[in-house]
């Protein structure tokens, strides 16, 4: 008895670590019906999921972001999607051979006169980067720089479920509505979009430039929508009575860390949860054709990228949790046998 | 050692060759066989060598990882990430190593408390307990350096935060920010320093370990009656057994529970116990929206930002940098703070109870370090609306409503008058964070300040047992077994 009360003090530093993972004002990511398959100590990624998320991933995000730390041979590698048992080494896996040579890459090696050609990537190439740095990625983008995916599964708050939640969670159409702004009316105010508390997603000193630099000529209509029509089976938005004007080149996501209270028309004490990104809705029915047949549905579709990148995120989970069940079975026979070892130890003494 | 003469024999050539060259068997035998320890001991005493298991285990992952990592802003977060994705077993290695910090401060923040609760600083124990407070102050700037390392946003900005404490010790403070950072800001050069420190403080750890493993060998081990074992030769092989195999066993069934909670963090959630922001590459022109340090650090974070106003001519800043460092520095006083002649609480019914009270609020203080200040917990009124406006005169003007409505109806028609009108939030009253650690913070310090002195002098302890024997004994024997 006297021990359980040192594991109950345990999990209490574990509860206040938890509290330190507060959020700011988004919503709290959901996951999809049903759950991921890959949660819980023994649960594994779906991989035909991951397989259509890399083909999402292919065909939609690698557009715009990266994913630096991820290679073509990491997909054939044990744990990964299109890991093959008949190519222990992954370099010689031909999907994934084929997966690389699809992409012309800029050689890293100089050529025989130091010039550097593209060339057919090679399994032990990274991934193919949409922009050759930061600034054209920036430049490319209205001043938003589009996040590196490799990691990013770890880097927010909701993991899977947060990308989930953000890509099949933007407001549909018919909330949205164009309004001319009057002509006396000055659109100073919603220029300033805001910047505060954001991740690299954030809206960035390149991105105010950009909205500045119109105020001048001032636009001749606003993007608004009513947060309280938001149709969403999570939350209920009804109680945002008001308007949120959208700045141009920005869109508006309840699950995206932010404040919209710049661009708030309504009560300011309830200001509707979210934030605003540079990336508009990317995804709508049957925008990849899954080779594997599946039906391409906004929700399929937002499913399979969160399970691509969950994998991208750590290549090795499946690893460390299968090392995790050895490990657990060993210590838990060992502590077993230590407990009788102590009772036998100390059976004459009195303590 | 505890006047007890040694009992080693050598046995073999070899052994009684090296015991009169350099009896470092003769050593090992009597600290960590023949040490005759006090039976009694429960399992808040098997903390001391879980400890020591994390510290091995630090150093062992932090050697194999030093081996793959680069300490340039450019090549860092990615070589973390290559060592989690390439290096065989990269990822337990990694993984024991960031979650075996959490895990170190587990135990050496229960190790502290069993002390505090069992009066394992008082006389004859006081440089044992000074050395440990050594140890928590080294372990505490080993933790924060490592957390640089992985050069995430948290990294970049929260050693922005630490540093810029030091900015704020007045006259010297700038000159040591600045030797510490190797320049104005935080760059290549703090990165590469904070990686020899990293390196460099576990064994300045271990080494202050050995003193304090000594300090303990000396008096020998303090018990949960607090009653000394008997020194004469019948009354100590009656309040203790030899360490081994009684304690190695008892230690080692802890260790290995405590083992099975660590892997399940490793294998099972290994980032749960950090920040997601971690993730994302340091960029200096992105700040986090909240800079919060890890969780062992947020007691002390909690203490820093109460100060939030100034006294006399010292500003808020290093009001709360003195009171985050005093927070620490008033452990190495306590021995002498605490005038109570009783060592253990089971026998001092009162200052249990303050004890308890010290517990619950250190645990609140990590709460509160990890919430936004002005954060309501308790919230008094609601939120009112106010439209600042000018009027007919040319004046500032201000109506409060309760009613959106009414508010954005009144602004509106000010507007069509063509009068600037304004909708602000007028924050209702409210207990907020900062107010609770302030509470705790008094508490914390009148704790180890005022309670302890005064209780000692004042309060009646029971009766202590004669010896470790008859505390066994009258245990045994079911009487009310005093609660621990």
């Amino acid at each position: 008895m006297k021990f359980l009360r040192f594991i109950s003090a345990g999990l209490g530093a574990a509860a206040i670590a938890a509290t330190a993972q507060a959020a700011g004002g988004s919503l709290h990511a959901h996951e999809p019906e049903g759950g991921w398959a890959f949660e819980g100590p023994v649960g594994e990624l779906d991989m035909a999921s991951v397989q259509r998320g890399y083909q999402v991933y292919r065909e939609v995000c690698a557009a715009c972001h990266s994913m630096r730390l991820l290679s073509y041979r990491n997909l054939g590698e044990p744990g990964g999607p299109f890991y093959d048992p008949e190519y222990p080494n992954a370099n010689n896996n031909p999907l994934v051979k084929s997966f690389a040579a699809q992409d012309e890459i800029l050689s890293t090696e100089p050529n025989d006169v130091g010039d550097y050609d593209f060339r057919p990537a090679r399994t032990s190439d990274p991934f193919k980067s949409p922009y050759p740095n930061d600034a054209a990625a920036r430049a490319a983008n209205g001043g938003a720089l589009p996040p590196d995916l490799s990691v990013i599964t770890k880097a927010r708050h909701g993991g899977a479920s947060y990308i989930y939640s953000l890509i099949s969670g933007y407001p549909s159409e018919d909330v949205f509505s164009t309004r001319e702004i009057p002509a006396e009316e000055t659109p100073a105010a919603e220029s300033e979009a805001e910047a505060e508390g954001e991740g690299a997603e954030a809206v960035d000193g390149g991105e105010m430039e950009s909205a500045e630099a119109a105020a001048p000529a001032g636009p001749t209509s606003e993007t608004v929508l009513k947060v309280s029509e938001i149709d969403s089976s999570h939350y209920d938005f009804s109680k945002y009575k008001g308007e949120l004007v959208q700045p141009v080149g920005q869109y508006y996501n309840p699950y995206m860390a932010g404040d919209v209270s710049a661009q708030w028309r309504g009560d300011p004490r309830k200001t509707p949860p979210g934030g605003f990104l540079a990336m508009p809705p990317q995804l709508s029915d049957g925008r990849v054709s899954y080779l594997d047949g599946t039906e391409a549905t906004v929700e399929q579709m937002s499913i399979d990228i969160a399970n691509f990148l969950q994998w991208a995120g750590e290549p090795k989970q499946s690893q460390r949790k299968s090392t995790g069940l050895a490990v657990m079975i060993y210590l838990l026979i060992f502590a077993v046998l230590l407990w009788f070892s102590f009772h036998r130890i100390w059976r004459n003494v009195k303590h | 050692m505890s006047g007890h003469a040694s009992t080693y024999e050598p046995k073999t050539g070899f052994t009684k060759w090296l015991d009169s060259r350099l009896p470092v068997v003769r050593l090992a035998y009597d600290s960590f066989v023949d040490f005759p320890t006090p039976k009694n001991l429960n399992y808040w005493y098997t903390f001391g060598g879980i400890l020591a298991v994390c510290l091995m285990t630090q150093i062992l992952t932090g050697v194999v990882l030093a081996m793959h990592y680069t300490a340039t802003v450019d090549g860092a977060f990615a070589s973390v990430e290559r060592i989690m994705r390439d290096v065989p077993y990269g990822w337990l290695i990694r993984y024991i190593h960031s979650n075996g910090a959490s895990m170190f401060f587990l135990a050496v923040y229960i190790h502290m408390f069993r002390g505090l609760y069992y009066g394992s600083y008082k006389a004859p124990r006081e440089v044992l307990w000074i050395l440990g407070v050594v140890i928590f102050l080294l372990m505490m700037g080993t933790a924060f350096l490592g957390y640089v390392l992985p050069w995430g946003q948290m990294s970049y900005h929260g050693a922005n935060v630490i540093t810029g404490l030091i900015g704020a010790v007045p006259v010297v403070g700038d000159s040591i920010k600045a030797w510490l950072m190797g320049g104005p800001s935080i760059g290549n050069q703090t990165l590469q320093r904070f990686f020899s420190l990293h390196y460099l403080l576990p064994f300045m750890i271990a080494g202050v370990v050995i003193l304090h493993i000594w300090a303990l060998h000396v008096p020998g081990n303090n018990n949960p009656t607090g009653v000394e074992a008997r020194k004469d030769k019948e009354g100590l092989k009656q309040d203790t057994v030899p360490f081994h195999p009684y304690y190695t066993v008892k230690d080692g069934f802890a260790i290995v529970v405590f083992l099975i909670i660590f892997a399940a963090f490793v294998f099972y959630m290994p980032n749960v116990l950090g920040h997601a922001d971690n993730y994302i590459e340091a960029d200096p022109l992105v700040t986090p929206a909240h800079i919060v340090p890890e969780w062992y650090l947020l007691p002390f974070y909690a203490i820093l930002r109460a100060i939030t106003f100034n006294i006399g001519p010292i500003d808020a800043k290093l009001l709360g940098v003195i009171a985050m460092f005093g927070a620490i520095a008033v452990l190495f006083f306590l021995p002498w703070l605490d005038t109570s002649k009783v060592k253990s609480m089971r026998y001092r019914p009162v200052a249990r109870q303050f004890f308890f009270g010290f517990v619950v609020a250190s645990l609140l203080l990590g709460w509160c370090g990890a919430a936004n200040p002005d954060d309501p917990i308790i919230p008094m009124g609601s939120d009112k609306l106010v439209v600042s406006y000018t009027d007919a005169n040319g004046n500032e003007a201000t109506q409060t409503y309760e009613e959106y409505a009414a508010a954005s109806t009144f602004r509106d028609q000010k507007m069509s008058e063509g009068v600037e009108a304004s909708i602000a939030v007028e924050k209702a009253a409210a207990f907020r964070f900062v107010h609770l650690a302030q509470l705790l913070t008094l508490y914390y310090f009148a704790y180890f300040l005022v309670i302890l002195p005064l209780l000692g002098l004042r309060e009646n302890p029971k009766d202590e047992p004669a010896s470790i024997h008859k505390a066994v004994l009258g245990h045994d024997r079911a009487a009310p077994a005093p609660a621990e």
